[in-house]
């Protein structure tokens, strides 16, 4: 009977105690996550799915009653899309918006970043706060207080510009000019999110590199280019898709402030998705959305390639 | 060689505050200047615009329209206010807005709780795949999703319903990643000692847990109260009459609408909508940073 070597026997036993062990563990943690996994899968997951199965029907909102009657029509919807004009133009509008965006708010945002962790020491809570509280603000609240702003004669920005001599244009009612006044507004929305992002940054970055570059004789320029830069690489990463992510699906801008006028120079993608629904036809409107979000997922992918690849 | 013996003069070269070695104070004064007046230019063109909406909603609508505008309200009135809360009905609007905030929030902070403790603490078959399916979902977008999400919506009998405006954000993949991240960081020691006592998973969760997580719960509402407070997209599809409209519904609508030009009366709906959130936006601003810094969200 005491044949049975010990070591053996007690990892037998700890093998079988950790099996049991595991059992009530995954019990006890599917039950954890019950009401999450319900909710989830039913509300989330699934309308991913069912998002690209719709995308290959003829779904309208007259079949919500009978969804039998629908049809597949295979690539039907996406064909149509890419020969869509409004559709074509909202895609553009949409790259417009991202590729001004982007690097005029991560511009701006490092250029505050960078001030203010500059070795000030008076009154930076302060800035923070004043810098992020656009974020917290509802778009929709925004873009009409903007709108106001915006107006031709009575509006601040070109009567602060009438100061300096210059005759500001309508600018959302101007096909050049309502998707800069757009972008403007994005950017002064959004840079407060990408500072703290960026100032969590920057505080990881020795102090004692930029001093020992000092000393050698680089200036404030050239150590920003050579040290702060390459190091907040992933930072910066980070933020431009965040950033690109929340801008390709911009939609409350021009829903409030030009309705996508003038003549579709502001329609977005989403907005056009949702003007498609708002017609009833939503097999349509679910391959826009997914063409949307497969922009979604390459500029992501790309964005990853660009600044990865050059550490 | 000077340089190596300035490299080796560690201690006041670290701190943040001491000038480095060989920097002269006269321009690192000078510059400091700079800063401060770049700062507190960009923070004047933040901020005027709040200012601007502010003062605009005590102006009566003739005084809006004036050329140039008048800066100081010349005959500041309640009036837009008054209109706002007799005749439309943005106290209803505001009561919508609070009632599906609390909801979310309070769905949000249980159930991603109790995932995030399992995500973190326990070891179970299927671990990775609920992790990665989280993971995925982070990056899902809701224009992608709000069309079926209406036709289920629709089919369950629940448009223009608040469980409609609540359901399909009673958990998100961020609250789930935020409270699994959080969870992971407590000493494992602790549920060790609660286990031997024989304590049930359950117990384990809601008297060691839960009681450890308050920054993270706290960051966790804030964030998502926040969110929903500012939802539109979802809200302007399933709230199809006034008295389902949240506040940003129904500003966006009558500012688009027959009211598209009365700005005393949306500007003062803009700062129903936003002044709160400043409010409480300034009281709990640690709590905000630390949720951007930890999660990357707005």
């Amino acid at each position: 009977m005491a044949a049975v070597p010990a070591p053996a026997r007690e990892g037998g036993g700890t093998r079988s105690g950790s099996a049991a062990v595991r059992r009530r563990h995954t019990l006890a943690a599917w039950m954890f996550a019950l009401p999450f996994m319900v909710l989830f899968l039913v509300f989330m997951a699934g309308p991913v799915l069912a998002s690209l199965t719709m995308s290959f029907t003829d779904l309208t909102s007259r079949d919500l009653r009978d969804p039998l009657a629908v049809n597949l029509v295979g690539l039907e919807n996406y064909t149509k899309l890419l020969s869509d004009e409004r559709f074509l133009r909202s895609a553009f509008n949409t790259a417009y918006f991202v590729v001004v965006g982007i690097p005029l708010t991560m511009g701006l945002a490092l250029a505050v970043a960078v001030a203010l962790n500059s070795g000030i020491d008076r009154f930076r809570t302060f800035f923070r706060v004043g810098f992020y509280t656009p974020v917290v603000t509802s778009i929709v609240a925004v873009a009409v207080v903007w709108r106001f702003l915006l107006q031709p004669d009575s509006g601040l920005l070109n009567t602060v510009l009438g100061w300096v001599g210059i005759d500001g244009p309508n600018w959302l009612q101007s096909t050049t000019w309502a998707m800069p006044s757009l972008i403007a507004m994005a950017a002064w929305r959004n840079l407060g999110t990408l500072m703290v992002i960026f100032l969590a940054g920057l505080q990881t970055i020795p102090r004692d590199l930029h001093e020992q570059a000092m000393v050698d004789g680089a200036g404030a320029w050239r150590r920003f280019r050579s040290i702060t830069l390459p190091l907040l690489r992933p930072t910066l990463l980070f933020g431009a898709v965040l950033t690109g992510v929340g801008y390709l699906q911009f939609f409350e801008e021009p829903f409030v402030m030009t309705k996508g006028g003038p003549l579709d120079h502001t329609l977005s993608t989403a907005f056009f998705t949702y003007n498609q629904f708002g017609f009833g036809n939503y097999s349509y409107a679910a391959a826009a959305s997914y063409l949307l979000f497969l922009a979604i997922v390459v500029l992501t992918l790309v964005q990853f390639r660009l600044l990865r690849s050059r550490t | 060689m000077a340089v190596d013996v300035r490299r080796g003069a560690p201690a006041p070269a670290t701190t943040p505050a001491a000038a480095p070695a060989g920097a002269p104070a006269g321009p690192r004064r000078r510059r400091a200047t700079w800063v401060y007046l770049v700062l507190a230019v960009g923070l004047v063109v933040m901020l005027a615009p709040f200012l601007w909406m502010v003062l605009g909603s005590f102006k009566p609508e003739a005084e809006l329209q004036r050329v140039p505008p008048t800066w100081w309200p010349e005959t500041p009135s309640l009036g837009n206010y008054r209109q706002l809360f007799d005749r439309l009905d943005f106290p209803r609007f505001f009561a919508n807005s609070v009632l599906v905030a609390v909801a979310v929030t309070a769905g949000n902070l249980v159930f991603c709780s109790m995932v995030g403790y399992a995500l973190a603490k326990l070891d179970f078959a299927g671990k990775r795949l609920l992790f990665g399916l989280v993971l995925a979902m982070l990056m899902v977008p809701g224009v992608v999703t709000f069309v079926p999400l209406f036709v289920l919506v629709s089919n369950l009998g629940l448009v223009n319903t608040y469980p409609g405006l609540i359901l399909p954000f009673l958990v998100t993949p961020l609250g789930v990643f935020l409270m699994r991240q959080f969870i992971s960081g407590l000493p494992d020691e602790l549920i060790e000692a609660a286990r031997i006592d024989g304590a049930g998973e359950w117990r384990i969760f809601s008297r060691v847990i839960v009681p450890l997580c308050g920054p993270a719960l706290a960051t966790l509402s804030i964030l998502t109260f926040l969110s929903s407070w500012n939802n539109f997209l979802w809200p302007l599809v399933v709230a199809q009459s006034e008295d389902k409209y949240t506040l940003p519904v129904a500003l966006a609508l009558y500012s688009i609408g027959q009211n598209a030009t009365r700005y005393g009366l949306l500007l003062a709906g803009s700062v129903v909508v936003i002044l709160p959130v400043i409010a409480l936006f300034v009281a709990l601003q640690r709590y905000f940073v630390q949720g951007i810094a930890t999660t990357g969200i707005k």
